[in-house]
């Protein structure tokens, strides 16, 4: 059997187990947290009667593994179940209220990827050209500063500069400056597009409107996730420059560029698929706190939300998509790394 | 008067009506004698005395999350609260910015019958959003549907005192009442307490329609709700505003920030500790009001030591409020006196003496209550009220210093409200208040009612309680309030620490009249309420 085709086979039937089990543990996590979704909902004004009605309407008054089975029930045909934010009459499912903040929570990913990707790749690719020159040293050196801060704090920085664009002249600190010095910095503020800092985006925002409304969460993303991509390719590459057939392409007379990317980058490729397949997986599950930084309404708020309100269909299916975005981007860096070397593509 | 003066004063009628540009206004007035500056204040100011129509308003809320509804029922936080109830309904009743009750929906209201029968009459003419009348069939509906057992309804409580509802008539509804109450109407202002057309015997809250200043566009839960203005609505003149969206923004530095770079024109719930920076912001105008909800630390009075009175008031002057006021609320908060009852309500009164922070009468309580030293434990969470832990940590060392050690339990935030409050001993609370007084004690401290936090069941307290509410003279009534809050002063078991102000920012662009006080945002009501000034 082609190897590709194997790893396929095997990996899907492992991810589909990897989610039943996920499923499990995220179920009993939360029936294991205090309170309830008529509790967290009713809040300071529940009264033991409200809440056994509520309770009662959306079904949280059977016992959990009933519950769960019945859940595990409508997932096998193909239905996430409703929101306990559902009501008689009005039925939320899980899906109408996921889609629009999947679709989000991509679009964002989408477009940090589209810039830090090929940025990371490339610089990874300069730096090792000119290992241990001045232009690595700086590389390395903005990178790894970036990727040092925690993301709340870039995110708020970059808000930050663009305040500063209207209000840094009236402040005490510019006043406190030689006057030059105040209206250059103020100049180069300016030069900052106003970016918004609010990213809230609706099913109504047209397309390039979206673009920019998430320039700030991709701009934090992007300078958060390039180090680790940046610093993987340069050490893969490096580490094949160390090889012979590199020092016969080397004597063959060929430019240091050509023999980096004819041959060192296609054998490196494993190592940094991996890297960035890991990274690509961060940007749909783990960037709530850009979300909150910048009001994008991405599924990380979601989760979030849904389990600060014991909304426990909406938690699982949350779960269930972070779990699968694993696995499917873990196996396609596999494939590729499969793909892009001929002894594991054609095993003897 | 000269001329030119004659002239600035029609000029300055014409600002209100949006007819003269401030450059024109600015010329007349130089022609007038006035400086440049002078005449464009005078040009802001009169711009925004008189009301101006139209614009979008964008309206940055702190709250915000995916599991809102539309659904009354519900309405946890502030976003729901302004969108839905405040802008897109109305209650029978609202209350005004010196704190008084008026009609809203109803067009007047009488009582009989020791305030037990209460009549309420109809606006004549008042539309729901899709042209049909409003009538007493809607609005017994719409009450109805946060009584008896099946309702989920958070505002069940509230209507626990009315025995019957009845239409009598397209246009008057009649309420009976378990007992007196002489502050009912203040009751049916309650945000959960709108009105919402009647669907085969059932209200009907899915549709989204409604009889208030604005309907509802597209909303999409924990994210924004847009709603454009009811041209048909029944208060001449209102709303000024085309158009407001909320949009939800939970995180304290986003909703500054937005407000800096204009991404908004409002934000509820300001940041004290950058507030400062705020304000240097030309373009940003604090709104700032001291609203009717405080920061309660109740204690448990079943259980020991907090059984003994004397205890609890050794508790009561081991507290530094002002310390308090001015650490932890940055001065954006008044010191409390152990009584609920907010100085802007009517019936409010100051029992005395003051308590404050006094180790000598601390000492001289516990002594009386035959103790040496006193160990308590206090269960506080941020759930409570931004600030509780902090509060609670000023608290200990200023106990200490009177005898009593006080062990800071931090609790978890999640689920707060229903692990630690009316469960731990002695532990933070939040009110957000209410109009009146009979309100406020009969939801938080009479012995029958489920929120009693205190489990406090004075007997001449609760039986003061029943008749001041359907005592319908004002002179006795306001005897019987004042010895109520004389006595939850000095025997009740909650320490009222502070109440606390509403702080929110506004861009320079939003004009508005006095902001009330009942609840946040302008009593719900800024979007019907506020306009956009030309400046």
């Amino acid at each position: 059997m082609n190897p590709v085709a194997r790893t396929v086979l095997q990996r899907l039937g492992l991810g589909l187990v990897t989610l039943f089990i996920v499923s499990i543990i995220i179920f009993s996590a939360i029936a294991m947290l205090p309170g309830d979704f008529a509790k967290a909902m009713l809040g300071q004004s529940a009264t033991p009667e409200t809440v056994v009605a509520f309770q009662r309407e959306i079904g949280i008054d059977r016992p959990p593994v009933e519950r769960y089975f019945v859940w595990v029930g409508q997932m096998l045909h193909g239905d996430f179940g409703s929101s306990f934010a559902s009501r008689t009459g009005y039925r939320r499912t899980v899906a109408e209220i996921i889609a629009p903040r999947l679709y989000n929570t991509m679009f964002l990913a989408s477009m940090t990827a589209l810039i830090a990707v090929p940025l990371a790749l490339g610089l990874g690719i300069l730096a090792a050209l000119y290992r241990n020159g001045w232009f690595d040293r700086l590389v390395n050196a903005v990178t790894l500063t970036t990727i040092s801060f925690p993301e709340f704090f870039v995110a708020y920085m970059l808000a930050y500069l663009v305040i500063s664009r209207d209000t840094f002249i009236g402040s005490e600190f510019a006043q406190s400056l030689p006057h030059w010095l105040a209206v250059s910095l103020n100049w180069i503020l300016n030069a900052v597009p106003k970016f918004p800092t609010l990213s809230n985006v609706n099913d109504q925002t047209p397309f390039w409107e979206h673009v920019w409304r998430v320039a700030l969460p991709a701009i934090t993303l992007t300078l958060v996730i390039v180090a680790h991509m940046m610093r993987m390719t340069r050490a893969a590459i490096i580490n094949m420059l160390a090889s012979p057939y590199i020092d016969m392409a080397r004597l063959k007379g060929m430019s240091p560029m050509a023999i980096v990317l004819r041959h060192a980058l296609p054998n490196a490729w494993a190592p940094i698929v991996t890297v960035v397949a890991f990274n690509l997986a961060y940007l749909v599950v783990g960037v709530v706190v850009v979300e909150v930084v910048f009001v994008y309404p991405g599924i990380g708020q979601l989760m979030v939300d849904a389990v600060k309100s014991r909304d426990v269909p909406v938690v699982q299916a949350c779960a269930l998509i972070f779990a699968a975005t694993y696995i499917l981007l873990n196996l396609t860096a596999d494939i590729i790394s499969i793909a892009t070397n001929p002894r594991l593509l054609h095993p003897r | 008067m000269s001329e030119s003066e004659y002239k600035l004063g029609i000029a300055q009628s014409l600002i209100g009506h949006g007819k003269i540009s401030r450059r024109d206004f600015i010329h007349l007035g130089l022609a007038a004698g006035l400086t440049v500056t002078a005449a464009d204040k005078l040009f802001v100011s009169t711009a925004r005395a008189e009301p101006l129509q139209g614009g979008f308003a964008k309206l940055g809320m702190a709250h915000g999350a995916t599991t809102d509804s539309i659904d009354p029922a519900g309405y946890p936080d502030t976003f729901t609260q302004t969108a839905f109830s405040g802008s897109m309904s109305n209650s029978l009743t609202e209350v005004d910015a010196k704190g008084n009750v008026q009609p809203d929906l109803a067009e007047s209201f009488e009582s009989s019958d020791g305030a037990k029968t209460w009549v309420f009459k109809l606006r004549k003419g008042a539309t729901f959003h899709n042209g049909k009348n409003v009538t007493a069939d809607d609005v017994v509906t719409s009450l109805r549907y946060h009584m008896g057992d099946e309702t989920k309804s958070a505002a069940k409580p509230l209507l626990e005192p009315v025995a019957s509802i009845k239409a009598d008539g397209p246009e008057t509804v009649v309420f009976t009442l378990k007992s007196g109450n002489a502050d009912f109407p203040y009751i049916m202002s309650d945000y959960h307490l709108v009105i919402m057309p009647a669907k085969d015997g059932k209200a009907d809250w899915g549709s989204g329609v409604r009889t208030g200043a604005f309907v509802l566009e597209n909303f999409q839960p924990g994210v924004s709700a847009k709603l454009k203005r009811n041209p048909n609505y029944f208060k001449n003149g209102k709303p000024y505003l085309d158009e407001v969206e909320f949009i939800a923004i939970t995180d304290l530095a986003a909703r500054m920030a937005a407000l800096s770079t204009g991404e908004v024109d409002y934000i509820g719930r300001a940041d004290l500790k950058t507030l400062g920076m705020l304000k240097r912001n030309p373009k940003v105008e604090i709104v700032e009001v001291t609203g009717y909800g405080h920061y309660t630390l109740p204690m448990n009075v079943t259980v020991a030591p907090f059984d003994n009175p004397d205890v609890r008031m050794a508790l009561k002057w081991a507290i530094n409020r002002q310390e308090i006021v001015d650490k932890i609320f940055l001065g954006h908060a008044t010191v409390a006196n152990d009584n609920p009852i907010a100085p802007a309500i009517k019936f409010a009164t100051n029992p005395q003496p003051q308590h404050s922070f006094d180790p000598e009468k601390a000492k001289h309580y516990l002594k009386k209550a035959g103790m040496e030293k006193l160990k308590v434990d206090l269960s506080v969470a941020d759930a409570a009220f931004a600030g509780a832990v902090d509060a609670a940590a000023l608290i200990r060392e200023t106990a200490a210093q009177c005898g009593i050690e006080v062990n800071v339990v931090r609790e978890a935030e999640d689920a707060y409200w229903d692990n630690v409050w009316l469960k731990k001993p002695w532990c933070a609370s939040y009110w957000s208040g209410r109009a009146t007084a009979d309100w406020m004690f009969t939801q938080a401290f009479a012995a029958d009612s489920s929120w009693n936090e205190s489990f406090w069941k004075n007997p001449r307290f609760n039986e003061l309680l029943v008749q001041a509410r359907a005592e319908t003279d004002e002179a006795k009534r306001a005897a019987m309030y004042a010895e109520m809050q004389q006595l939850t002063h000095d025997d009740g078991g909650s320490i009222v620490l502070v109440f606390n102000n509403f702080v929110s920012a506004k861009s320079n662009k939003l004009a508005h009249g006095e902001v009330a006080p009942n609840w946040e945002n302008d009593g719900l009501k800024m979007a019907e309420r506020w306009w956009i000034a030309t400046a």
